[in-house]
């Protein structure tokens, strides 16, 4: 499900109908033949703009997803492992940003940065590696304590071989699982903040065509078309994420494989 | 009559890919005041027929042949009916179950809500009932309102000891009880089992892979190999003088204090793949006196003179080999 | 009359844990408590006591997996604590240890060839990657498995007595001089467990091995040590040969220990009436 989206998501231009921004139709018609999903207040192809848009949802979800996790995981990480002051000195930031609250903190960085793509992925990121960072630092204090950990100090492992030899590969499967997981975050995320108007508004994308159908009210004139689109991939990207979240787990834990 | 009779248990659990039969064909049985030993490695079904006796295996397992207890037929009991029977005339110490007290409820609570779940018994009488057992088990009634991690690793057994005897019952199951106890106090856990047999008149069937303490406790031991019945001797003759194959190879597989230790041997191979077990006996790739029926032929269990029971063609008049 | 220097020596050995986080009281553990004892080249010693006697953490003292708060651990002689950097890692080619769980000791993500080869990597001891390889495939056979069924197996694709013996050869790969036993056995069905304790006779014998057996059945201390030590609560109770311990204790904790170890060699009557009053 989710290789489908990316795929729309490349090959935007040769899938779309029309343009993202190309008048082709009468204004709010509901879905047609020649317009599946409709069209918007200028008459735009809402079945397209669902297309195009899903470039930058994607985009968006990808890229924070990746950060998030690169950054979480790499804190976690040295945090659980390392413990002591490096841990106590990480935690407390850790802390300082999951207890901002999340919302506020994203309008006041968002107004900060000014309102664009980039600004979304980057006030995402920084609100999510927290979560993974403290996802991550517990499944790496438990591994450190196993036996096998033991075993490799025993035969003269040092700390970075055991880092990169035992506890990551461990790991993987915690991480990529949460990573596909945290595109779903990030492409909710990026429809919410876009929703209030902190993106873009110029750009095409899922978030900024719930923005403008919730603006021109839609639903009060009855074009329901133009909020049902965009949420439904939006849905659909999730369960696809979980999907594939589901997966991973079954195929990095040899212990599930095949039983 | 005998208190508990088992015969021709067979018993399947579902697996994705199909059903995976545990218990094969087992039958014995336990007269009052008797100490059955259900001894056998991991993988045998012995805790599975301690399941089974209970009714409380999960829904999908497939359970077929006859379990009675004083001639009620345990396997077709409807639901209200076993639960009557479950903990008034059978109750169970599955394995773990000292470490399965809630942390947070004290012991004396656990002990009175099992009580009440299983009867109709008002608080009061309950908290009496509780009382009473923890003099029983030996422990003092004092510490009926102490918390799980009050109470240490033997104190903690006695308790789901005195849980499993609240109601009464005849005949009480216990699953590797001793297993996770210092051996110090394995025997006062021990010499308690060996008094309430002599004060109250209660069977137990004893399910442990430990042979050795079986010899301080059991009157009667079955062993167990892959599923099946090896052999079913009283404890006298298992340890002096023990006749299947198996029984004989796990015997000396455990090196004791006072035995030989040049007679102690492993034994060779692998233990069965439930999955697939070998055809005939299934000891057999294993067994230092296997011979060509055993490749083919699954051996029944055999009634010998001394009221022993065997399930080896070593025994079966015409082709014994006089195999030691 | 021997006068070389013992192989291990324990002097005064005091291990002690804080327990308890955050708001709980924190209470200290002493899990060993003063301990002194030596190990000759070539013996087996056994460690003997139940849990919570703190052989466990003896020998996870020895391996320097723990660190004592007093006392000193003396290989050949010299400090094992307080070296640095190629000493200490040369002690990791001296003492080695197989751990008590056979699945949660091998990293689940590692080969049985993998695991066994680590050390080898670790300490630079084979040449090239085929050498290499030829050293892994030889540990293999020397503890009793085939190198093509097993080598290129996860730790869950085995069996626990393949499992124990893969982390055998893992701890020999560096051709220890002290090897270490931590209940290696009791994680193991009772019919392979004879088998792999004479693995490690074997081995004992043939590298010329020094073995510290830790185990609670005095059962299988007796049919592999010459020598037994008892542990309670951290304390060192008794040393002494074998045979003298079991039939002639000398402390009361020993005795009771002794008696209250099941004996299928007595007799029925005999076992009946002395449980009816233990």
């Amino acid at each position: 499900m989710l290789g489908f989206f990316t795929i729309v998501a490349i090959f935007a231009p040769l899938l779309a109908p029309y343009g993202p921004h190309q008048v082709s139709g009468a204004p709010y018609s509901p879905p047609s033949i020649r317009h599946l999903m409709g069209t918007d207040e200028l008459g735009q192809d809402i079945l397209s703009q669902v297309i195009y848009g899903s470039r930058i949802s994607l985009t968006v979800g990808f890229s924070v997803a990746l950060a998030a996790t690169l950054i979480g995981s790499i804190v976690g990480l040295m945090s659980g492992f390392y413990r002591g002051a490096v841990d106590e000195a990480l935690m407390r930031a850790t802390d300082v940003v999951l207890i901002l609250p999340s919302l506020p903190l994203a309008v006041i960085l968002a107004a900060y940065l000014g309102p664009s793509v980039q600004t979304i992925i980057e006030v995402l990121t920084i609100t999510g590696w927290p979560l993974v960072a403290r996802v991550v630092r517990s499944q790496t204090l438990s591994l450190r304590e196993r036996p096998f950990v033991d075993a490799e100090r025993v035969i003269g492992a040092g700390n970075a071989r055991i880092m990169f030899r035992v506890i990551i590969p461990n790991l993987l499967s915690l991480i990529a699982a949460n990573a596909v997981l945290a595109i779903t975050a990030a492409v909710v995320g990026e429809a919410g903040l876009d929703f209030i108007g902190l993106g873009n508004p110029s750009v095409v994308s899922w978030g900024t065509m719930l923005y403008w159908s919730q603006n021109l009210n839609a639903i009060l004139r009855g074009a329901w078309w133009w909020l049902l689109a965009p949420g439904l991939c939006i849905a659909l990207v999730g369960l696809g994420a979980v999907l594939i979240s589901i997966g991973i787990e079954n195929i990095f834990n040899p212990r599930l494989r095949g039983r | 009559m005998p208190l508990l009779d088992v015969r021709g248990l067979c018993i399947d659990y579902k697996l994705q890919s199909g059903y995976l039969r545990a218990v094969d064909g087992v039958s014995f049985r336990i007269d009052q005041g008797e100490v059955l030993g259900l001894a056998g490695e991991s993988g045998s079904g012995k805790s599975t027929i301690a399941h089974s006796i209970l009714r409380i295996l999960p829904g999908s397992t497939r359970v077929s042949g006859s379990i009675q207890i004083d001639g009620t037929e345990v396997l077709r009991m409807d639901d209200r009916a076993a639960r009557a029977y479950r903990w008034k005339v059978v109750s169970l110490v599955p394995q773990g179950s000292m470490n399965a007290f809630d942390p947070v409820i004290t012991i004396g609570s656990q002990i009175v809500e099992s009580i009440r779940i299983h009867s109709n018994v008002d608080k009061a009488d309950a908290w009496r009932r509780t009382r009473e057992l923890f003099s029983l088990v030996g422990i003092p009634e004092s510490r009926t309102k102490g918390y799980p991690h009050e109470f240490s690793g033997g104190m903690k057994q006695r308790a789901a000891i005195a849980m499993a005897l609240s109601l009464n019952p005849r005949l009480v199951i216990l699953d590797e009880p001793t297993t996770a106890l210092d051996v110090v106090v394995q025997r006062q856990v021990l010499g308690l089992l060996a008094r309430l047999r002599t004060e109250l008149g209660i069977s137990f069937l004893f399910v442990t892979h430990d042979l050795s303490v079986l010899s301080e406790i059991a009157t009667k031991v079955a062993v167990m190999y892959a599923g099946r019945l090896a052999e079913i001797s009283s404890s006298e003759a298992l340890f002096a003088a023990p006749k299947h194959p198996y029984s004989n190879a796990l015997i000396h597989a455990i090196p004791t204090l006072s035995g030989d230790l040049s007679l102690v041997k492993s034994i060779p191979g692998v233990p069965v793949n439930l999955l697939s077990p070998p055809p005939g006996c299934r000891f057999h790739p294993r067994c230092p006196s296997a011979f060509d029926r055993c490749r083919t032929e699954e051996p029944h269990l055999l009634q010998l003179d001394d009221g022993s029971v065997v399930a080896c063609h070593l025994f079966d008049r015409g082709e014994k080999d006089d195999g030691e | 009359m021997e006068n070389e220097t013992p192989l291990l020596e324990a002097r005064n050995l005091t291990v002690k844990f804080v327990t308890g986080r955050g708001l709980l009281a924190k209470q200290v553990v002493t899990a060993v408590d003063e301990v002194s004892i030596s190990i000759k080249k070539g013996e087996a010693l056994g460690l003997v006591g139940q849990s919570g006697s703190g052989k466990t953490t003896l020998a996870r003292a020895v391996v320097k997996l723990v660190k004592p708060q007093s006392g000193l651990v003396l290989f050949k002689g010299k400090n094992i604590f307080g070296q640095k950097g190629d000493e200490a890692q040369a002690y990791r080619r001296k003492v080695q240890m197989v751990f008590q769980d056979p699945y949660e000791s091998l990293n689940p993500r590692a080969t049985a060839e993998k695991a066994i080869g680590e050390p080898l990597v670790i300490h630079g001891l084979a040449e090239s990657s085929s050498s290499r390889q030829e050293r892994t495939l030889d540990l293999i056979r020397l503890v009793g498995l085939n190198p093509e069924a097993v080598s290129k197996k996860y730790p869950h694709e085995l069996s626990g007595g393949e499992r124990q013996r893969v982390s055998i050869a893992r701890a020999l790969a560096v051709s220890p001089e002290l090897l270490l036993a931590d209940e290696p056995v009791s994680m193991l069905d009772v019919s392979i467990r004879i088998g792999i304790i004479d693995l490690l006779k074997e081995l004992k014998r043939k590298l010329d091995l020094t073995v510290i057996f830790i185990t609670h059945d005095l059962g299988v201390a007796r049919y592999f040590c010459d020598r037994i030590a008892v542990m309670y609560k951290g304390r060192l109770i008794e040393v002494a040969p074998t045979e003298e311990l079991l039939r002639h204790p000398s402390d009361p904790y020993t005795k009771q220990l002794l008696e209250s170890v099941p004996d299928p060699a007595k007799s029925a009557r005999e076992r009946f009436s002395s449980i009816q009053k233990g």
